[in-house]
């Protein structure tokens, strides 16, 4: 019986598309539909069926989508500025401004810039509705962790990003921010319990030891602190958010599935 | 269908006899030095992995800084006027000297509560600090705003050509009672 194939379900059903796409063909069953989704490294962290209700906007906000959206947008955008900004004392500043006012499509910086403002308060509201829908009850209580991991993973960024445009106020907010560093207790220099850590005369924590001086690699803010942000936002701290973004999102398939509503 | 293909390389049985007696005889490893074997394997990863994770925290502290050197010539006492706020190092050196009828001090232009630099207002006589409102008296004593404690003073003392030196390695704190080292203050 040789019905009269369409033109997709030739591409569907010959090598390229199947080498590419495992399984193969149109999917028509309800288990080769799921199997589209488990088969794929990208789509298989993602729960394969979505119970009608749980995608009610009302009930999710898609705050969790939007926080990731907002991620996928902050790297393309972020990739695209490393291509103009050099992270020196003498360039820093001057590059941010050129990247704003002479090369073409300037706005990029400005996504970059409200994107990380949006993903803050994305992120933050998400929190929220987890909280108040009660979707952080077993077993969703190990999520709920690896989210305010997240939270923090996403407010590090923010400070790092802060202080790459090198202008007054990013100096001295990350001043400030560096500062309560070395007032952490018993691992900043200015911190409580800081003497504790010593032997005899010996002083482990110090002004060139201490917290406050790994974070900004110097007894000032300098060269070596725009650096370390600079790796820190574009490489460090990306790559550590991913990993726990990928646990996040595979445990809400794992543990059952996106909550319901009571 | 494609699935059909895959079966025929399988064989139920598993390996052959051979095989299995050819892997036996030629281990004399017992169970009970397998585990000590393994507890020694287990230890030694764990010191790979701590001593690689200390390189790293190490790593992290270089043992050379390049930063800029912490002591300067401020001229000569005479370049001071008496009751005045001297703000020509303000901003390549973070110093304000300020001298008075007895002499001269080098006040730090870090603001003792969460470091930023306040300006000096002539008019109020006062420094004020434009990020949280903390206001210095032209000593150095805080008596507003979230400021804690007074502004640091540093060592101060004259070469022998007569120039200032000030060296910013080197803090005195009110608080501590150390404004009256010798050092903390240049009488002129």
């Amino acid at each position: 019986m040789s019905e009269k194939k369409s033109l997709f379900e030739k591409l569907a059903s010959g090598q390229i598309w199947t080498s590419i796409f495992r399984g193969g063909g149109v999917p028509r069953s309800r288990r080769q539909r799921m199997m589209v989704v488990l088969n794929s490294v990208f789509l298989h962290l993602h729960p394969v069926r979505l119970p009608k209700h749980a995608v009610k906007l009302k009930f999710t906000w898609c705050m969790g989508g939007l926080s990731f959206f907002i991620f996928l947008i902050l790297t393309i955008s972020g990739i695209l500025l490393m291509f103009y900004y050099r992270p020196t004392i003498e360039y820093a500043y001057t590059d941010m401004m050129d990247l704003t006012e002479q090369v073409p499509f300037g706005i990029m910086r400005e996504i970059h810039r409200w994107g990380a403002h949006a993903m803050v308060i994305t992120v933050w509201l998400h929190m929220f509705r987890v909280f108040m829908t009660g979707s952080y009850k077993p077993p969703r209580e190990f999520n709920w962790a690896i989210g305010v991991i997240l939270l923090v993973l996403t407010l590090l960024l923010s400070f790092t990003g802060y202080l790459l445009p090198w202008d007054q106020l990013a100096i001295w907010a990350i001043a400030v921010g560096s500062n309560m560093a070395g007032a952490t207790p018993f691992l900043g220099a200015e911190g409580p319990g800081s003497a504790l850590l010593a032997i005899g005369d010996i002083n482990f924590i110090t002004k060139v030891s201490d917290a406050r001086f790994g974070l900004i690699g110097g007894r000032f803010l300098g060269e070596a602190t725009l650096l370390r942000f600079y790796v820190l936002h574009c490489i460090g701290l990306p790559f550590i958010i991913m990993i726990f973004m990928a646990v996040h999102f595979w445990r809400i398939r794992k543990d059952g599935g996106i909550s319901t509503p009571v | 269908m494609p699935e059909n293909k895959k079966t025929s390389t399988i064989s139920p049985s598993g390996p052959p006899p051979a095989a299995l007696n050819k892997a036996d005889s030629g281990s004399d490893v017992s169970r009970r030095s397998f585990f000590s074997w393994l507890s020694i394997g287990w230890l030694a990863f764990v010191a790979a992995t701590g001593g690689f994770f200390t390189m790293m925290l190490r790593f992290f502290f270089p043992n050379i800084l390049f930063e800029p050197i912490q002591t300067f010539r401020a001229g000569y006492p005479d370049d001071y006027t008496v009751g005045e706020v001297d703000l020509r190092w303000k901003v390549k050196h973070g110093v304000w000297m300020v001298r008075n009828d007895e002499g001269i001090y080098a006040l730090s232009t870090t603001c003792t509560h969460l470091g930023c630099t306040p300006n000096w207002q002539p008019t109020a006589k006062k420094f004020k600090c434009p990020c949280h409102g903390s206001g210095f008296r032209i000593t150095g004593i805080h008596f507003e705003g979230p400021a804690p404690r007074p502004l640091e003073r540093f060592k101060i003392t004259l070469a022998d050509d007569g120039q200032i030196i000030v060296d910013k390695n080197q803090k005195y704190q009110q608080e501590k009672g150390q404004w009256s080292d010798p050092e903390a203050f240049l009488k002129v």
